[in-house]
């Protein structure tokens, strides 16, 4: 079995300054494997600031890793030369969560298709392209003829975003970074648009990496969840485990804010903590918020595994059996 | 409710307590409002004679899909349309005073005063290089003519108190901030001067959801201490469970139904807000995605008769394509505008 | 603001904007300050057309006319005191005027774009050299330099074309400077992360992506430089420092008050070419303005 990505041990460090340098840690030794035979959909969860967005910078390969290495296909993605690295671009696409910033206000939204289309030469003629184009855009509920030739301001924000993921269905690529896709969206059109997401995992094959802060939605589309607080992983698992018996204090206080569409099910329960010491670079980064932080939260406490299919890093479950970092995808089910 | 245009503080209203909530004359009350945009390509009639009241101490939720009209109708009680938009018709009374018959001088100063409005994406707009309390002394501008710089100053720290922020905020610049606390920074500023009405037009989407529970509590709270009444625009309904007392919904320019909150997630009435309730994510469902079917309608080109008809699973007959719904009071007080109801109930099944 | 969302799949009309000619003209109604340039500028254009069609170029030059006739119908603009046959003169002046402008407006904008671009996309020390260069050259005082250099040449050697480059040699770092911000900001945007997701190459996304959205800019930084090179060509030839026998509008001034024009009573002789000036100046600057207006949305008085 091939594997389709492997981060190994990535890290990324921002410096700031010349004199005195402060260095912010946006990820920190992650490590991930993704199988090419089991297409799954991952959720990786986490606030601003979390890291989320540098792991998406560092797979689409616009920034590169600190330390660690990230490997395509079995190719370290810093090191490809021309036609590889054409094809690495062609099967690693994403969906961003601006409908309308993706789309280059000079051009019909047709652009947005066709420039793909051309340069990874999916068609062979200008009828074949408009072909594809009109049934990419079908798929995800629109009328070509509605949409084609039309500029990006005429449309609304559901619409482009719509035609966002008719370009990833367009290019089938084998992984799918998906950031935010849908909070920019309409609740009433979430729906349609992480249905035909889980399609496009479920009947094409196509990994999906779903990167959010709306638990909501990843317990609806994704099979396994990575929950990341400030470039560290605070816990991980399959997402039903994960959300309906969240063991990490930062995981609870996530899906404890979540705004349930259900009068029954109130928000709240437990209060939120106002930060107050800010976290050293060698404790757990979440010691200043966590009602439970104790003395041994100040060095980093390591991944736990609470039950198959389940783990945390916290403290709190010292006495389980304790995980590698290098070890994260096994604990994450496709 | 004691309600001059007041010029000056307006420390000197009291809160009414709790128990006169019930019986209060409604502090809001909106009357046929209509408004049109006259573009390039024809004229869109972004409001459609709508008409709602709101008590103290009340929280409404408004929803709808984007271009539904629900931003327009805060900036339209805020008498802040600019052209191509115009305001055609309609009364807004806020406590005694009709905002639409003020003068502009009149208008400026029931801003703020009366009725606030915290704008979408209000924490992106804060200026990046005046200091926040700065900023906040400027907002009272208009209603703080006369008025010793140090009885500015505590208004402001009062307001940032109110919100949870430290009184030491209010020299600090905005990018020194997180988007919560520019979020709340926003909502003192709307509170200020102690208005009656707050609208709060999406103040939480571009936030995580910790924050997010923070603001809306912070909302929460602040409106308890000065008996305001909050409208809360927005088109995440979980929010609205967690929040609000009452739900309106806006489609196509028109509001289809009003109706509490419990009455809107377990008997929603017309048939979008049946469909809006259904496509809702929560626990027990999972996998399952139920998307409206269709698109929203252009205001320049509505379909026929009831603008929902096309996509409605009940829009296929005569009536629906050609008649416009007229809004009907189903017993128990809610308001709904479809031809499935008349005043006592179900109609055609 | 309500968003203009699309008709659903039942209703057959689709709506549909109105020509880009009608646009244009609403847009120009609502601007009123690019209309009144754009509009002056078309009247200019046309005298000098109209003017070609019935003059003989060579009456602008020196002894071809009888000398310091007022205006009359046989010469509607007067003659001056060589010879020259006023509408002649203002004709082919203004000609000339034109290719100096457009001439040196291109190169500037040529050399601000190029560089602009090459430092904002390729970045660090390339980015740095330029930027630094500009930096230093800025501060100079270009209307010395330029009374320098044109002095310092030999009265033959000044043509038209001499002038265009003299006065570029100092213009050119702004746009620049100009550019080169806008593509900064640009380049972050995300629709150029798109593209490069897309297979597009740099140049592609350079080209492609990012210069069309800068077409008013680039626009705008043209009429600039040619307003700064038709200002500039004006007073160096006031100062005598053009090429002299031919009949810019600057040169023409000059002559005339280094003949006491207006004490000899030919007030139609420096009056002529002045007034042409306010009018190209002003219209160009008019222009400028209502660029202003058009790139810059959030000046934008309507919506």
């Amino acid at each position: 079995m091939a594997n389709l990505l492997e981060l190994k041990n990535v890290s990324k460090v921002y410096q700031r300054g010349l004199i005195s340098t402060q260095a912010t840690v946006a990820l920190r030794d992650f490590s991930l494997t993704l199988n090419e035979d089991e297409p799954t959909i991952l959720t990786v969860a986490g606030e601003s600031g979390s890291g989320k967005t540098t792991l998406a910078m560092l797979l689409l390969g616009f920034i590169s890793p600190t330390m660690g290495e990230i490997i395509y296909r079995g190719k370290n993605i810093s090191r490809l030369g021309g036609r590889e690295r054409l094809t690495y671009r062609r099967e690693v696409q994403a969906v961003f969560q601006d409908p309308f910033a993706v789309f280059n206000p000079f051009y019909t939204v047709d652009h947005l298709l066709s420039v793909p289309i051309k340069r990874f030469r999916l068609a062979k003629s200008k009828t074949e392209a408009r072909d594809k184009m009109e049934e990419a855009l079908r798929a995800v509920g629109l009328r070509p003829e509605d949409v084609l030739g039309r500029f990006p301001h005429q449309l609304s924000g559901g619409q482009r975003q719509r035609i966002n993921v008719a370009r990833a269905l367009l290019l089938k690529p084998r992984l799918l970074i998906a950031d935010e896709p849908v909070s920019m969206v309409d609740a009433s059109l979430r729906a349609t648009i992480l249905e035909t997401l889980r399609n496009l995992q479920r009947d094409h094959g196509v990994s999906i990496i779903y990167i959010t802060h709306d638990l909501t939605t990843a317990f609806h589309i994704s099979k396994s969840i990575v929950v990341l607080y400030r470039g560290s992983v605070m816990e991980a698992g399959d997402v039903d485990r994960v959300i309906k018996n969240p063991q990490h204090p930062y995981t609870q206080l996530l899906v404890d804010s979540i705004p349930w569409p259900n009068l029954e099910q109130r928000w709240g329960a437990q209060p939120i903590k106002v930060r107050e010491a800010v976290a050293g670079s060698e404790g757990c980064p979440f010691i200043g918020r966590c009602p439970h932080a104790m003395d041994i939260c100040k060095t980093r406490p390591p991944l736990f595994e609470i039950e198959p299919h389940h783990t945390a890093a916290c403290f709190l479950y010292d006495k389980r059996p304790q995980l590698a970092p290098e070890k994260l995808s096994e604990v994450l089910p496709v | 409710m004691s309600a001059t245009v007041a010029v000056g503080p307006a420390s000197t209203r009291t809160a009414v307590p709790a128990a006169m909530v019930a019986t209060a004359t409604p502090v809001l009350r909106v009357e046929h409002l209509e408004v049109t945009y006259y573009t390039d390509a024809g004229r869109a009639k972004a409001l459609d004679d709508v008409s709602f009241t709101l008590a103290a101490g009340q929280k409404m939720g408004m929803v709808g899909e984007s271009g539904s009209g629900k931003s327009t109708m805060a900036l339209a009680m805020m008498r802040m349309i600019k052209p191509p938009g115009r305001i055609e018709g309609g009364r807004v009374h806020v406590g005694d005073t009709e905002l639409m018959g003020l003068d502009d001088e009149g208008m400026r100063k029931a801003r703020l005063n009366k009725i606030a409005y915290i704008p979408q994406g209000a924490m992106n707009s804060l200026n990046p290089v005046i200091r926040i309390g700065a900023q906040m002394a400027d907002a009272l501008k208009d209603h703080t003519r006369g008025q010793s710089k140090s009885a500015i100053q505590d208004r402001c720290a009062a307001a940032l108190r109110s919100v949870d922020l430290d009184p030491g905020v209010a020299r600090m610049y905005a990018h020194e901030l997180s988007g919560g606390m520019k979020q709340r920074v926003c909502i003192a500023i709307g509170i200020l001067l102690r208005p009656e009405v707050i609208i709060a037009d999406e103040p939480t989407s571009a936030l995580d959801v910790v924050t997010q529970r923070q603001v809306m509590e912070t909302i929460d709270r602040v409106q308890d201490e000065i008996n305001a009444a909050v409208i809360l625009i927005g088109h995440d309904m979980g929010l609205m469970a967690q929040f609000v007392d009452r739900v309106a919904v806006m489609y196509a320019g028109r509001l289809v139904e009003v109706a509490t909150v419990r009455e809107m997630f377990t008997d929603p009435k017309h048939p979008y807000s049946r469909a809006l309730i259904a496509s809702l994510p929560n626990l027990e469902n999972k996998g399952v995605f139920q998307g409206i079917p269709g698109l929203a309608p252009s205001l320049l080109r509505l379909p026929t008769g009831c603008a929902f008809h096309p996509r409605c699973p009940y829009g296929q007959g005569e009536l629906q394509r050609t008649t416009r719904p007229e809004e009907v009071t189903l017993p128990g007080g809610r308001k709904v505008t479809c031809h499935l109801y008349d005043a006592e109930g179900v109609k055609n099944g | 603001m309500t968003t203009v969302a699309f008709p659903t799949a039942e209703s057959e009309d689709i709506v549909r904007q109105p020509s880009q000619a009608v646009l244009l003209l609403r847009y120009l109604r609502r601007n009123k300050i690019l209309a009144i340039g754009l509009a002056v500028l078309l009247l200019l254009v046309l005298f000098t057309v109209v003017g070609f069609l019935v003059i003989n170029p060579r009456d602008a030059y020196p002894l071809s006319v009888p000398t310091k006739k007022p205006p009359s119908w046989q010469y509607p603009l007067g003659t001056d005191f060589f010879g020259r046959n006023m509408l002649a003169a203002m004709t082919v002046g203004m000609w000339q005027t034109a290719v100096i402008g457009i001439l040196a407006g291109a190169l500037g904008t040529f050399i601000g774009v190029v560089l602009g671009f090459v430092a904002a996309y390729f970045g660090k020390g390339l980015d740095n050299t330029i930027r630094t260069i500009c930096q230093i050259l800025t501060p100079i005082p270009v209307l010395l330099i330029q009374v320098v250099i044109a002095s310092s040449l030999d009265k033959r050697d000044v043509t038209i074309f001499t002038m265009a480059f003299i006065v570029v040699m100092l213009a050119w770092m702004w746009p620049t400077l100009v550019i080169r911000s806008q593509v900064l900001t640009m380049k972050e945007r995300q629709f150029v992360s798109v593209a490069k997701l897309s297979g597009v190459s740099d140049f592609g996304i350079i080209f492609k992506e990012i210069l069309p959205n800068l077409l008013p800019f680039i626009a705008a930084a043209f009429v600039g430089q040619v307003f700064s090179a038709v200002f500039a060509s004006f007073y160096l030839a006031v100062l005598g420092l053009g090429p002299l026998r031919e009949p810019l509008l600057g040169n023409i001034i000059w002559a005339a008050q280094s003949q006491g024009a207006f004490f000899n009573g030919w007030w139609w002789w420096p009056i002529e070419p002045a007034v042409a000036m306010i009018l190209i100046l002003g219209s160009l600057a008019f222009i400028i303005m209502g660029l202003d207006e058009l790139a810059n949305p959030r000046v934008r008085k309507s919506e």
